[in-house]
């Protein structure tokens, strides 16, 4: 397998839809190839950070406010 | 065990069926509880798209009164969530298109780079690297960084990675192929990841600091190392 190969399968590789011989061929190219090993590592950790951390937060005030006004439509029929 | 789990989500239906039962019905609190359970995950994917707060804020409150007005239309064969979604991602556009002054905007803009597709910095990262960034600092760069991309990218990267969605979901939600889903969401994680490794990646000495600013062509390795 290419490293042009195992990009490829990348996303179904983190995505944990590859086959069990799909899977044992990836690891064996990830045996001897640092680069995708390292690829594989910090592509699933920008993954887990963007999951791990809201860089949009609604404050509780401004979710109060829009929530009521959202209601108050929806009570009048909108 | 996916067998039974996926037979036993055919089964039960979601949550939140009943709840729009309810809300069809006349029960305004139903509607209330679904308000409260979607409303960060809308204002952040408008906050997303749009790159702007004041227009989050608006598209969130569209998108819920027009999914009440709509309720009649919602047919059940999707989830609530991901038609609530659909209808907050065609607002978010639609504000985007104001903005700009009536110029088209599509999820389709700007996805013809190459950037990032073969990966080019092939650095290791520090091990749990964002703890080198305060919350706020850090946040700024997973902003700024994520902001960089194109919209086509960037929205595919949100609704599959960040907020969840399968990736049927996701094209059904974007009214993409299946195909281009996955293709787009390959590109967005390697552009993300090559950008994200100028601040994360090991420091080779003490001299080094931390950039200040991103700047594409100091950390980019001129040689992939990448077999062909």
């Amino acid at each position: 397998m290419t490293c042009k190969e195992f990009l490829a399968l990348l996303d179904d590789l983190i995505d944990d839809s590859v086959t069990v011989e799909m899977r044992a061929e990836l690891q064996a190219h990830l045996g001897h190839c640092g680069h995708c090993e390292i690829i594989l590592n910090t592509t699933r950790k920008t993954i887990e950070i963007y999951r791990s951390h809201e860089i949009y937060d609604l404050p509780n005030g401004l979710r109060d406010r829009l929530h009521a006004a959202i209601m108050a439509r929806c009570k009048e029929g909108c | 065990m996916a067998t039974i789990q996926s037979i036993a989500g055919e089964l039960e239906p979601h949550p939140d069926v009943a709840l729009v039962e309810r809300v069809r019905g006349g029960d305004v609190s139903a509607y209330d509880t679904l308000v409260r359970k979607y409303e960060r995950q809308l204002f952040r994917i408008a906050q997303h798209i749009t790159q702007n707060r004041e227009d989050a804020e608006d598209v969130m409150q569209d998108a819920f009164l027009k999914a009440y007005e709509k309720l009649d239309q919602f047919q059940g064969n999707s989830k609530f969530y991901t038609w609530l979604v659909r209808i907050a991602v065609n607002e978010s556009l639609m504000r985007l298109r104001k903005r700009r002054t009536g110029k088209m905007v599509s999820i389709d803009d700007d996805i013809e780079t190459e950037e990032g597709s073969v990966p080019r910095d092939l650095a290791d990262w520090a091990p749990d690297p964002e703890q080198n960034y305060g919350q706020a600092e850090l946040a700024e760069i997973l902003r700024k960084t994520i902001q960089g991309l194109p919209p086509g990218f960037r929205i595919v990267f949100v609704l599959r990675d960040v907020e969840g969605l399968s990736t049927e979901e996701t094209a059904e939600t974007l009214g993409l192929s299946i195909p281009a889903v996955k293709s787009r969401l390959l590109r967005a994680r390697l552009q993300l990841r090559e950008r994200l490794s100028r601040y994360f990646r090991k420091k080779k000495g003490l001299k080094e600091t931390k950039p200040k600013e991103a700047k594409p062509k100091e950390t980019e390795l001129g040689e992939t190392g990448m077999e062909k």
